[in-house]
């Protein structure tokens, strides 16, 4: 059988959360993902990758939950849950320790996400067209 | 330097595209906003995790008075028959992707097989639209 490092395991467990990570998974269901036991998956992760498995789930869903406050018009609570979170109430104290901001406070300061939207020139053609404006006709 | 940024789908119903693209096929949300000044325009985009620089863009054909009815039914129809559109996806294990989709509720209309260009196979969006997954190795 051939030699697999282990960190080739570890990083399943990497792909694992960047997949699921909008599922309820914890710890244990990363570790296994790496077919390790959680003790020993935890200080493994934690020694090659630098940071807890806990750390690297939680990040990745308030990343996710970032931009999704940029690029829709979701509720809090919405994004809360899309991410795989089940308390707002814990969301966004997480969020506020990661951004220096609550999701509402970070939102208001994006760019409208109405101002990425690439709507279709027919659309605008349609609904920017003034409706009720009545032209006299030019004399020639 | 030009580079394609997003592929279009046109689709029944957006939500239930939501779910289809998120829930089974495991993409995530790219962008999301509604805007009521132009008709209730929904811009949807959905990727793979991991690919930010394109997404597929899923859209609700608009009708009138953006479409004319006919046109609209035209659309619908190309629909129907599966010819509205496509888009092509790879992965690494189309086997083991293809068993997960389908125990999700996706819809195959061919199970991995092998071509010269390497495994094919084919799923349905609930709106019809074909979409193939493969591994080319050519």
């Amino acid at each position: 059988m051939a030699f697999v490092p282990p960190a080739r395991h570890l990083l399943r467990a990497k792909d694992f959360v960047d997949a699921r990570y909008s599922e309820q998974i914890e710890v244990a269901d990363m570790a296994g993902a790496a077919g390790l036991s959680k003790a020993h998956f935890s200080r493994e992760f934690r020694r090659t990758f630098g940071e807890s498995p806990h750390h690297y789930l939680l990040t990745r869903r308030l990343e996710r939950a970032a931009a999704l406050l940029r690029m829709t018009d979701w509720t809090v609570g919405e994004i809360c849950v899309s991410v795989g979170l089940s308390s707002v109430g814990s969301f966004t104290p997480s969020f506020k320790h990661a951004f220096q901001e609550t999701p509402t406070e970070y939102r208001t300061k994006q760019p409208s996400a109405a101002l990425a939207a690439r709507v279709p020139s027919c659309v605008l053609r349609t609904y920017l067209r003034p409706q009720t404006a009545r032209f006299k006709k030019t004399p020639s | 330097m030009i580079r394609v940024a997003n592929a279009q789908l046109w689709v029944h119903d957006q939500e239930e595209a939501l779910e289809f693209w998120g829930k089974k096929v495991g993409f995530e949300v790219r962008a999301d906003i509604t805007m009521p000044e132009l008709g209730g325009f929904r811009w949807l985009t959905v990727g793979a995790p991991g690919q930010d620089d394109f997404s597929i863009a899923l859209l609700a054909i608009p009708g009138p008075p953006v479409m004319d009815e006919n046109t609209k039914k035209q659309v619908e129809n190309l629909m129907a028959k599966g010819f509205a559109g496509s888009v092509f996806l790879n992965t690494d294990d189309v086997q083991a992707a293809y068993e997960e989709l389908k125990g999700r509720g996706v819809e195959f209309t061919e199970a991995p097989s092998e071509r010269p260009y390497g495994i094919d196979s084919e799923f349905r969006d609930p709106s019809g639209n074909t979409i193939r997954l493969g591994k080319p190795t050519v």
